[in-house]
């Protein structure tokens, strides 16, 4: 947690993750910013996508409804906020020199679009019957 | 900038220009947001808490606007370009956090029965 928190120290200190280690390839800085971009920009779906939900599919029960589109929302929210975070520990460990940070994060999130779309699927169909 | 860029060396994998755009598509994704979140905001007519939404993430979308800007000229200013700065890193993903939270009070507005 202590990690967690140095961590969110440095995304407002610039000076200080260049205290450590040297300067990387720039190549590298590089890779790693349109990296922390495409994640932002799957952030930016996911916060459209509920957006839409609450958007274009007006015949959904309001629960379902608003449920999903703040779900979506939630998880545009955490996928932003993951992204400068793990911007900043690949950042650290290029300049350390040390391996790059595993992550589940991947995974969680394509489980939860995967059950959201299971989800959305079951309730149009339920939608169409009913 | 090209005659510049001649000068002191092309990089041949276009990394800045790539990041450039990876910057730009960002932008353009922010784009399709808060146009939906207008849509939201000024659906079924135009309530003062509607339009102040629906300025606050035309707003937002400019900061991210003027954020990537910044983003852009210093890429194409220098060879090598410096490092994102984590100061405007942060900035650009509270923007996206910003605009969630937006869209959850224009989703609970919509959600409530007129």
């Amino acid at each position: 947690m202590s990690e967690f928190v140095r961590n969110i120290r440095l995304w407002f200190a610039p000076e200080r993750v260049r205290d450590e280690g040297g300067t990387p390839d720039y190549r590298f800085s590089l890779a790693n910013e349109r990296t922390f971009l495409a994640w932002l920009r799957t952030a930016l779906a996911l916060i459209g996508g509920g957006f839409a939900v609450d958007q274009f599919l007006p015949d959904l029960s309001r629960p379902w409804r608003v449920g999903l589109a703040l779900a979506l929302l939630a998880a545009g929210v955490l996928c932003s906020l993951r992204a400068v975070n793990h911007w900043v520990r690949c950042e650290r460990a290029m300049r350390r020199g040390e391996d790059l940070p595993a992550s589940r994060f991947p995974v969680l999130l394509s489980l939860v679009v995967a059950v959201v779309a299971v989800a959305m699927v079951v309730v149009v169909l339920a939608g169409w019957e009913g | 900038m090209t005659s510049r860029r001649g000068r002191t060396g092309r990089d041949p994998g276009l990394q800045p220009e790539r990041t450039r755009l990876a910057w730009r598509r960002t932008t353009l994704s922010g784009a399709v947001v808060a146009v939906l979140g207008v849509r939201t905001a000024l659906h079924g007519g135009a309530s003062a808490l509607g339009i102040t939404l629906c300025a606050l993430c035309c707003g937002l979308w400019l900061g991210f606007l003027t954020a990537a800007h910044h983003r852009i000229r210093a890429l194409s200013a220098t060879t090598p370009p410096p490092p994102l700065a984590p100061r405007r890193a942060t900035t650009a993903a509270l923007y996206a956090v910003a605009t969630a939270t937006c869209a959850a009070v224009l989703v609970l507005r919509a959600a409530r029965p007129a």
